[in-house]
């Protein structure tokens, strides 16, 4: 059986009051409630703030550079698929940086677990707007207001049939804790954008104006029609929607390839009878 | 040129077929014990244009590719009008009779008394070639049955009905073309293998498990020939979203415990640049194969040229190890690409193969290699404690490296500076201590540097120093020279970077006069030498029209410098 502490306590560089600071707690709470222990997991990044997360846990980690904590994970997973790989970064990294990234894994359906620590605004680099800083929202950056439509991940992601597609709130540990759980255990490309206040250089979308908006969804929520996801998908502004906003069951890329069938990369060994027979096909 | 082989060229329209002739043409003749080289050049459309499949062939070993057309088979009047001046005296055209080629030696075929239908004209064509040089028709049966026998009876009789028929029409015909000389009885059971297969080949054999791709030309067949080819050996081949979700891609699977190749060419290669920089940092090897065009930007994205020499040398923001490989033979894409993953391996870095379009689509005769002299290059291990640390100081700069998710080791990687356990820092200590730690790599690395091979004398008056592709060119220039009396070397560098000055420049400082022969506008190599020894090669033949280098070409740049 794992444990919370088995994960450990570090010191972080985040701001006292910051949403990462839940995240982290819930993250390691799923952990320990799946029963998995820290070798077993992989935690990719991007960068940003949210991407020191698994500097602060014991795990495998994967730190690599800003947008691309999708690619590497995908690729980690398809050498070895019994790993338990969660790909986690900021709003920035996930869905600007990388966004391209994004609309291909939701399309690949590989088995693992997005966590996008959503705070609207980039906060490592202090305080310029990202994909999903509300229109009309004042930086320094953006002097006149962003002047660009926010992107909205959930309703991308139902649009393009993801595998799941859910949104928790760094605000409520024990349900962001189970989603987590939730998200793991589904097969296939799960993503949970995490909502949260960024305490230092986002002043609008705060702590209490997320509290005053998020509700969960209830049981007359059916996360498995399309429309019905959808309309929970947009709905963002005097209510925002938390929990599972879509599932469905599509095959996962890794159930249709099948040189993953040996077994994990890292074990198999050069078949110098299959190479001869590769060799012997160019033979004029 | 005083040599046994004929230059054969097929030209026409992209869609015409020409690389269906020239495919088939030279597997006959690679069948038959025939050397070969081939050039491909084609235009970036998949119809119209107009495109060459262009086979030097000959019984005796051929370097590279040279200038003057022997036969030329135009599937249509354009390629007549384009390339008739190039016939050398021999020369003979075969195309359609409704094709003007007044004051021309022809062979005017009659394509559709053979039938009414195009479908079977390329069959036509192969077999008016064929009979021309007096191939053995038996070879090219076999091949029409082999490439038909799926298609049904009726489909294969037909082509063995138009092959015969147009390789007897032929005999009846007015003696135009001498046969060739006969092939070598000893080179049998030989490959036919263009330089992208041959590092595909190479990858296997150094139990490639991965690739990650996105295409572009000329990089793409490596890739393809591992999907494939490599999927009944268990690789996984994924084409990504883009070059920089490509490169990532393969570093986090050989994180995870796959040995990785990353092909493209120049401009997508630009995208992975910080990906380049990534694998350094984490000290996660992976392979990049970067088949050179010429650029800058799209340039001519179907041609070749030598001009990223730089780009690999300096791609990636910051410091650290590499070492770079430019095969020139389809033998040593073969040899390099598995000498560059036991070194990305050895030294967990990533390593680079640099080739060039017109080697990478460059058919040869190839004997089959060894695969049981190639020892297993050992995978990283996935066993260690919970103490493990995978920037562990060593007193070589390589830290052991394990494989995560086997047992109780966390493995951490980072691309921020980190400490010896994979940790993020900003302690001056710290860092130089891995500065110093990636740099003892690069020193190991050094001194497994493969030596520039020197063909010819080492006290030579002339000394063409070349890299990569321009190899067998460079050779055949030699040997012409030294056949007239001259004393005349090769120095060829198989490896760009890094380089060890002990292994050539008591070889430069020998030779009366040194010149540099590279597919590019600025002497890249040439430069890098000045750099590293301080010895400054004034005389360079450059070529970057897009073509490869031809003997022709290099010797009328001798001609030019003297």
């Amino acid at each position: 059986m794992a444990t919370i502490e088995e994960y450990g306590a570090f010191d972080t560089a985040w701001c006292p009051g910051c949403g990462d600071h839940s995240i982290i707690r819930a993250l390691k709470a799923a952990l320990a409630g799946l029963g998995l222990s820290p070798p077993q997991v992989l935690v990719v990044t991007g960068i940003g703030q949210a991407a020191k997360s698994p500097q602060y846990m014991n795990c495998n980690m994967f730190t690599g550079l800003h947008g691309r904590s999708l690619p590497p994970a995908q690729g980690a997973k398809l050498a070895n698929p019994g790993l338990a790989v969660f790909a986690e970064s900021g709003d920035g990294c996930s869905y600007g940086e990388g966004g391209n990234h994004f609309l291909a894994a939701l399309r690949r359906n590989l088995d693992l677990t997005y966590l996008v620590h959503d705070n609207q605004i980039y906060g490592l680099t202090k305080g310029q707007a990202s994909p999903t800083t509300g229109q009309g929202h004042k930086t320094k950056a953006q002097p006149n207001g962003y002047l660009s439509e926010s992107f909205n991940p959930m309703a991308v992601a139902v649009a393009m049939r993801a595998s799941f597609v859910a949104r928790g709130f760094s605000g409520d540990v024990e349900h962001l804790t189970g989603l987590i759980q939730e998200a793991y255990r589904h097969k296939g490309f799960s993503l949970v954008d995490i909502l949260q206040p960024c305490v230092s250089f986002n002043k609008v979308n705060t702590y209490a104006w997320y509290k005053e908006r998020c509700y969960k969804l209830g049981p007359e929520h059916d996360p498995t029609d399309p429309v019905a996801a959808m309309a929970r998908a947009t709905e963002f502004g005097d209510k925002i929607p938390l929990g599972v906003i879509y599932r469905n069951e599509r095959p996962t890329f890794e159930s249709r390839l099948p040189s993953l069938s040996a077994g994990p990369l890292a074990l198999r060994k050069v078949d110098k009878t299959v190479l001869g027979e590769i060799m012997d096909s160019f033979r004029a | 040129m005083a040599d046994a082989s004929i230059n054969i060229v097929v030209a026409g329209e992209a869609g015409q077929g020409l690389v269906t002739i020239g495919q088939l043409m030279t597997r006959a003749l690679i069948r038959s014990g025939y050397e070969v080289v081939v050039t491909q050049d084609y235009m970036s459309r998949i119809r119209g244009g107009h495109n060459l499949f262009i086979i030097r062939t000959g019984p005796e070993p051929i370097h590279g590719p040279r200038e003057g057309v022997d036969i030329l088979v135009a599937l249509d009047a354009l390629s007549v009008q384009l390339h008739r001046d190039e016939l050398t005296e021999r020369g003979v055209v075969v195309a359609d009779e409704a094709i003007d080629t007044t004051g021309l030696k022809a062979l005017k075929v009659p394509f559709k008394s053979f039938s009414a239908k195009s479908m079977y004209w390329n069959t036509a064509a192969l077999g008016v070639l064929g009979s021309a040089i007096c191939h053995d028709i038996g070879v090219l049966e076999s091949l029409l049955t082999e490439a038909f026998e799926k298609k049904g009876a009726e489909v294969l009789a037909t082509n063995l009905g138009v092959l015969r028929a147009a390789y007897a029409w032929v005999k009846d015909q007015p003696f135009l073309f001498e046969c060739l000389a006969p092939p070598n009885p000893e080179a049998t059971g030989r490959l036919m293998l263009h330089g992208n297969e041959a590092i595909a080949l190479g990858a296997l054999a150094a139990g490639v498990d991965f690739c990650s791709f996105y295409p572009m030309t000329p990089g793409t067949t490596v890739a393809l020939t591992l999907a494939d080819q490599g999927q009944r050996a268990g690789v996984v081949v994924e084409q990504a979203e883009d070059e920089i979700a490509a490169a990532n891609m393969a570093i986090g699977a050989a994180y995870a415990g796959a040995r990785a190749i990353v092909p493209t060419a120049g401009g997508g290669f630009a995208l992975m640049v910080e990906a380049v920089s990534l694998a350094g940092m984490l000290e996660t090897p992976v392979v990049f194969v970067l088949a050179q065009r010429p650029g800058p930007a799209t340039g001519l994205p179907t041609r070749t040229m030598q001009g990223d020499l730089n780009l690999a040398l300096y791609a990636g923001h910051g410091e650290f190890p590499r070492a770079i490989f430019a095969p020139g033979t389809v033998e040593e894409c073969f040899s390099l690409t598995y000498r560059a993953f036991d070194m990305a391996e050895k030294y967990q870095t990533p390593c680079f193969v640099l080739t060039d379009q017109y080697q990478s689509d460059s058919y040869r005769s190839v004997a089959p290699f060894d695969l049981d002299e190639l020892p297993e290059i050992a995978k990283a291990p996935t066993q260690a404690g919970p103490d493990y640390k995978r920037y562990a100081l060593t007193p070589d700069g390589v830290s052991p490296r394990v494989i995560p998710g086997f047992s109780q080791a966390l493995v951490k990687v980072d691309s921020d500076e980190h400490d010896e356990a994979g940790h993020i820092t900003e302690s001056p200590a710290v860092r130089m201590a891995m500065c110093a730690k990636r740099q003892s790599k690069g020193l190991a690395l050094l001194q497994e540097t493969i030596p520039p091979e020197l063909y010819g004398e080492r006290d030579t008056d002339l000394l063409l120093v070349c890299w990569g592709s321009t190899l067998g060119a460079a050779l055949e220039a030699a040997h012409i020279l030294r056949h007239s009396g001259k004393s005349a070397a090769v120095l060829h560098f198989c490896q760009v970077w890094p380089l060890l000055e002990d292994q050539f420049l008591p070889i430069l400082e020998a030779a009366g006069r040194v010149v540099a022969v590279e597919g590019n506008e600025s002497g890249q190599m040439a430069r890098l030498i000045r750099q590293e020894t301080g010895f400054d090669i004034q005389d360079l033949i450059l070529r970057f029209d897009g073509w490869p280098f031809t003997v022709d070409y290099i010797l009328k740049g001798l001609d030019g410098l003297l």
